[in-house]
């Protein structure tokens, strides 16, 4: 199934473009997307019963867990950030975890998949990072509702890549799913997508706001359709972000987008994902319904600010045999 | 491994439930057991193993009962009961409330040792056995509270001989258990051999809820014990197994007034319409046919697929089996664990092997070296005519074909002996809805599969059983109505002679498909009464009752009309009566030579209008299960119903059976009163002219000892009632085996025609399909 063998763990890009090749699109399929069904009570029984049907323990949770730290776009999305602010996050991805608990479980430096900013915050982070191989993303498109002129959202995302970032996080415009106009829908993606050019984008559908399953599923389509390279649930500000039966209908979503194109398009749940326990879950999730070659970073993240420190409390718990506490871990 | 690797290769590890709890209990009890009898262990005697079948290790030795111990448990029911029904409701409530939170508090280790005895998975074991379970206890604690006051006609049947499988061991043990001591009864339990710890678990529970001895007591064996219960001094017979044993049983209890519920095979459909949401309908396969590694009687097995989506729907399915993992059924991310026992796990390869249509896939998953494991597996392609089509398989095998319209998915899902489970996947309530009343079934899930409740009732027709678990409609099954009933007194023909009263010759003819109908055999017989010659009837054989059945069973439309126009014709019917009512009397007076004629003509008018009255209002009920969604309770018509009709009550005894068996949409095949049969054969001059369609009413004439075997055999009625005052009651329990058709005889005791006894009949008229929709956006 796979087309291309899974890359050493211990990467320095996390660029889909660098391992996969990159989701073209294709034309706007009507007929696909208007058949498109989702059983909201047969989807959410799915899904909780998920955690009680796989369960990972000992040193393949140690392991889950420091694969899942290096899918996380560490992310700070306020209107408080400051440069300083944004260094330290930097600091926190390039080293996410206290060295001895590497050491003790004889693994490599990682570090977290990327770091998401503000458009602001771009030039501050590259030079942060430089030389880590983690990328900056950068919400855009008059993130959170995109609600800004066109060509300025147009033109955001233009700034955004010309400042460094190599990821772009777009929110669509829910009007368009809201109103059925996929043909909307779909030219607004396309151009995100030309603006960005070579840096991968993110379409954000915000779920929360979309109304029902099958239109998430619709809207997870058509954004496929025209070029998305990861579809996402959420800004983190809707009142309801990530969800497991969320996520299970994006990803069937894009696990028909690959079996039709043969284009692998990534996914990221954000918001709402802040332990350990649910991290597992997400990625049993993945691994179950699309398959190992999902559980890479070029191809899932999570969203999440503090996922992170929850994650570290378990390692340590596993390497000590003793619960950890908070300030023992660095804060990002 | 190290955590390195894991982190290249992302791999589920083992995760063990542990088993120390479990097997410590296991050691506690000496490994060894003995019966549960009159509230304390019997000394464990000889017997056999109880093995873990995911490792063939023996687990405990257990104590195959004799007569003697069933014996002794029997009469320690017997002694036990009338106490316990006369603690009350409120009373037995307190006791199944501490029952229920007992299996709560040890969740646990009922979960664990269930898993090690029966090979499922403890996800399943944890997550959905032992919850209903609890669940079903804590429901019928209120049944017990309520049942002096929602109940009061009803009373306990007595001591309950209660037979279960090894597919649920402790969720069927508590389907029998709970509703039968909630209604005052006590039992006899028998866990199947191979998974008997969970009951014995149980019994010390009961003791540890004080419940009061005698009425629980659980006597563990193989068939040969259960054989001795079916025979045993018991008032009634659950049994939940395969259909051939059910079968078995019914024959073996014919006649001796033990009530009986089956709850049997299936070979379920389980239909998806090209507009359903594919990944969810292959996600509720899994839940369906590869839960319990497919050993469920209910388990969606026969997958119909609509054309147009087949291919895609089965290369999805196809991949999503190689995702299965299977293994430990104590390791908790395992989906499919080990088959009960190695001869369940040769039959299922046996049937599998003997097949040679279609396309076989197994999922490309690892199963252990060791133990009772077998690979889920697809069956694609098959037909109708395939043995696997129509034969129960109880493993991980699904068998598919495909449809082209829901007319023949309709079909196809009902071209099976079985009827217990239907699935329906479908994006479009209209057609759901349309298509769940139309699958023969006793269940049927809308977008979902394999749901349960204690609320809402579970069983089968056809040869699926009768009887149901759970819900309102699970207590009839132990329950009787209050009193006692009269011997019955044989009614014997008036014999005479001379010349006929009427010199006129009015020839009774036999009524079939809305016509008069000569009697195939061309024999009659006279009718005297006492001051002469009344006229002569045809003597019905067994052609005209095949006549008669082809009739009824042709005007199925009658099932799908209103209960608003049935109500119309049954007033009709009842108006017509009243015109003739002098004539009638005057009939019945002649035939019987007693004088209260008048009153049963007027008692039969009363039947009429009541059944006329409850047509469209004998309603089902919505039941309150724990989903986002509804448990609609149907009340459907049983299909055709065959009526050997009172002798001592020529018309209201043949009123009172047909009138709320059409008012509830049944087909009726009725046999006159045997001596009597003058008032039935002048009835149907009246049916003639109350616009009953054809075929809905058909009346024979003859002798009911000779027409009670080819009417209980005959494999197209779907349920034989019989008032005769001649007992037939065991040879048409019996014959009726052969479809395992509902029966209601009178077990040589008398019927209490002058009082209105209706709805007696509209519950024997109807059986309960649950409908469960959830809903949601």
């Amino acid at each position: 199934m796979e087309t291309q063998s899974t890359q050493s763990p211990v990467r320095t890009a996390h660029l889909p473009q660098v391992t996969e090749p990159r989701n073209p699109g294709m034309d706007l399929d009507l007929d696909w997307v208007r058949a498109v069904q989702a059983n909201t009570s047969a989807i959410e029984r799915r899904a909780a019963t998920l955690p009680g049907r796989r369960s990972v323990k000992k040193e393949f949770q140690a392991a889950w867990l420091l694969k899942a730290i290096t899918m996380i776009d560490l992310t700070t999305l306020s209107g408080d950030d400051t440069a300083g602010r944004v260094r330290r996050l930097c600091a926190k991805a390039r080293q996410p975890v206290a060295p001895t608990v590497l050491h003790a479980l004889d693994m490599p430096p990682i570090t977290t998949g990327a770091v998401c900013v503000y458009h602001d915050m771009i030039e501050t982070a590259v030079e942060a990072l430089k030389g880590t191989g983690i990328p900056v993303a950068a919400v855009s498109t008059g993130f959170p509702a995109g609600l800004s002129p066109f060509h300025l959202r147009v033109a955001e995302i233009e700034e955004s890549v010309k400042a460094g970032a190599e990821e772009i996080d777009i929110v669509i415009s829910r009007r368009h799913v809201l109103s059925g106009d996929w043909q909307a829908l779909y030219d607004e993606m396309k151009a995100f997508r030309a603006a960005c050019g070579n840096a991968h984008v993110k379409a954000i559908l915000a779920t929360g706001e979309l109304g029902s399953l099958r239109n998430v599923a619709r809207a997870s389509l058509v954004c496929m359709m025209a070029g998305a390279d990861f579809i996402k649930t959420s800004t983190g500000k809707e009142s309801v972000n990530a969800t497991l039966p969320v996520s299970l209908v994006m990803i069937r979503a894009i696990r028909d987008y690959y079996d039709l194109t043969g284009y692998r398009v990534g996914y990221k749940p954000a918001g709402g994902i802040s332990k350990a326990k649910d991290a597992l879950v997400y990625l049993s999730l993945i691994k179950d319904e699309l398959g190992d070659r999902w559980l890479e970073p070029d191809l899932f993240r999570f969203g999440a600010s503090s996922l992170l420190g929850d994650i570290e409390r378990q390692l340590e718990h596993y390497v000590t045999g003793a619960y950890s506490a908070g300030y023992r871990h660095s804060m990002g | 491994m190290t955590v390195k690797e894991i982190f290249e290769t992302m791999d589920y590890g083992p995760a063990p439930e542990s088993a120390a709890e479990a097997l410590a209990w296991l050691v506690d009890q000496g490994d060894k057991f003995g019966h549960y009898i009159d509230g304390a262990f019997t000394k464990p005697g000889k017997g056999f193993d109880s093995r873990n079948p995911a490792t063939g290790e023996v687990l405990a030795k257990l104590t195959q009962a004799k007569q003697a111990d069933v014996d002794a448990a029997v009469s320690a029911a017997r002694k036990a009961q009338p106490k316990w029904e006369k603690l009350g409701g409120a009373g037995r409530a307190r006791y199944l409330y501490a029952i229920a939170r007992l299996l709560q508090k040890h969740s646990r280790l009922f979960a664990v040792l269930e898993s090690l005895d029966n090979g499922k998975p403890i996800r399943e074991s944890r997550d959905i056995d032992i919850p209903l379970a609890q669940r079903h206890f804590y429901y019928h604690a209120g049944m017990a509270q309520l049942m002096e006051s929602e109940l009061p006609d009803a009373q306990a049947l007595g001591v309950c001989g209660q037979i279960i499988p090894w597919n649920f061991p402790l969720l069927m043990l508590a389907w029998k258990i709970a509703p039968a001591i909630a209604m005052g009864n006590t039992v006899v339990l028998k866990p199947a051999e191979y998974t008997s710890l969970t009951a014995l678990l149980f019994a010390d529970i009961c003791s540890q809820a004080g419940l009061p001895k005698g009425v629980v007591n659980i006597v563990t064996g193989d068939g040969a014990v259960g054989e001795m219960i079916v025979n045993a001094d018991v008032d009634k017979i659950a049994f939940t197994g395969s259909t051939v044993v059910g079968r078995r049983i019914r024959e073996a209890t014919a006649g001796s007034s033990k009530e009986l519920t089956l709850e049997l095979g299936g070979k379920s459909a389980y239909v998806v319409f090209d507009d359903a949401d594919i990944d969810s309908a292959i996600e509720g396969l899994v839940d369906a046919i590869w839960f319990n590694q497919g050993q469920v009687c209910c388990a969606g097995s026969r997958l119909l697929v609509q054309e147009g989506i087949a291919d895609r729907f089965h290369d999805k399915l196809r991949a999503r089996m190689d995702n299965l993992r299977i293994g430990n059924p104590l390791d908790k991310c395992i989906d499919v664990g080990a088959v009960v026992d190695p001869v369940q796990l040769q039959t299922i390869k046996g049937m599998v092997e003997s097949n040679t249509a279609g396309h076989v896939h197994q999922a490309a998953c690892e199963l252990p070296s060791n133990g009772c494991y077998y690979p889920p597996t697809l069956i694609s392609g098959l037909e109708t005519s395939d043995p696997l089509m129509q034969e129960e398989i109880f493993g991980p095998v699904l068998v598919s074909s495909s449809f082209r319209t829901p007319e023949e998915a309709v079909e196809l899902a009902n071209n099976t002996r079985y009827g217990l489970a239907a699935t329906v996947w479908t994006e479009n309530v209209n057609l759901a809805l349309d298509i769940a009343p139309k699958l023969v079934a006793g269940v049927v899930w809308v977008n979902a599969t394999n749901l349960f409740d204690a609320a809402a009732g579970f069983g089968g027709v056809r040869e699926s059983g009768f009887g149901r678990e759970g819900g309102w409609e699970g207590l009839a099954a132990y329950t009787k109505p209050k009193g006692k009933a009269k011997p019955l007194t044989k009614v014997e023909a008036v014999m005479g002679e001379g010349t006929p009263v009427d010199p006129i010759d009015r020839t009774a003819k036999m009524y079939v498909g809305g016509k008069q109908a000569r009697p195939d055999g061309g024999y009659s017989k006279p009718v005297w009464g006492k001051s002469g010659l009344l006229g002569h009837v045809g003597l019905a054989n067994r052609k005209d009752v095949r006549n008669a059945v082809e009739a009824a069973a042709g005007a199925k439309v009658w099932s799908k009309t209103t209960g608003h126009l049935r109500a119309q014709i049954l007033y009709y019917i009842g108006e017509n009566l009243s015109a003739r009512a002098g004539e009638f009397a005057a009939r019945i007076d002649a035939m019987t030579g007693k004088k209260d004629g008048a009153k049963e003509v007027e008692a039969s008018i009363q039947r009429l209008f009541t059944a006329a009255a409850w047509a469209d209002k004998y309603d089902g009920q919505v039941h309150g299960v724990p989903i986002r969604g509804v448990a609609i309770a149907m009340k459907e018509p049983v299909g055709v119903i065959g009526a050997l009709c009172a002798d001592e009550a020529p018309l209201l005894g043949l009123v009172s059976a047909m009138a709320p068996a059409i008012a509830m949409g049944n087909r009726t095949v009725l046999v006159a009163s045997e001596p009597y049969p003058l008032a039935a054969t002048d009835f149907y001059q009246i049916l003639e002219t109350s616009d009953v369609p054809a075929g809905v009413v058909n009346i024979l004439t003859g002798s009911h000892a000779e027409l009670a075997k080819p009417l209980a055999s005959h494999l197209n009625v779907d349920a034989v009632w019989s008032f005769s005052s001649t007992d037939l009651s065991k040879e048409i329990e019996a014959v009726s085996a052969g479809n395992l058709k509902r029966t209601w005889v009178n077990n040589a005791t008398a019927f209490e025609w002058g009082v209105d006894q209706s709805r007696r009949f509209l519950q024997a008229a109807t059986e309960v399909k649950n409908i469960w929709v959830p809903y949601g956006e």
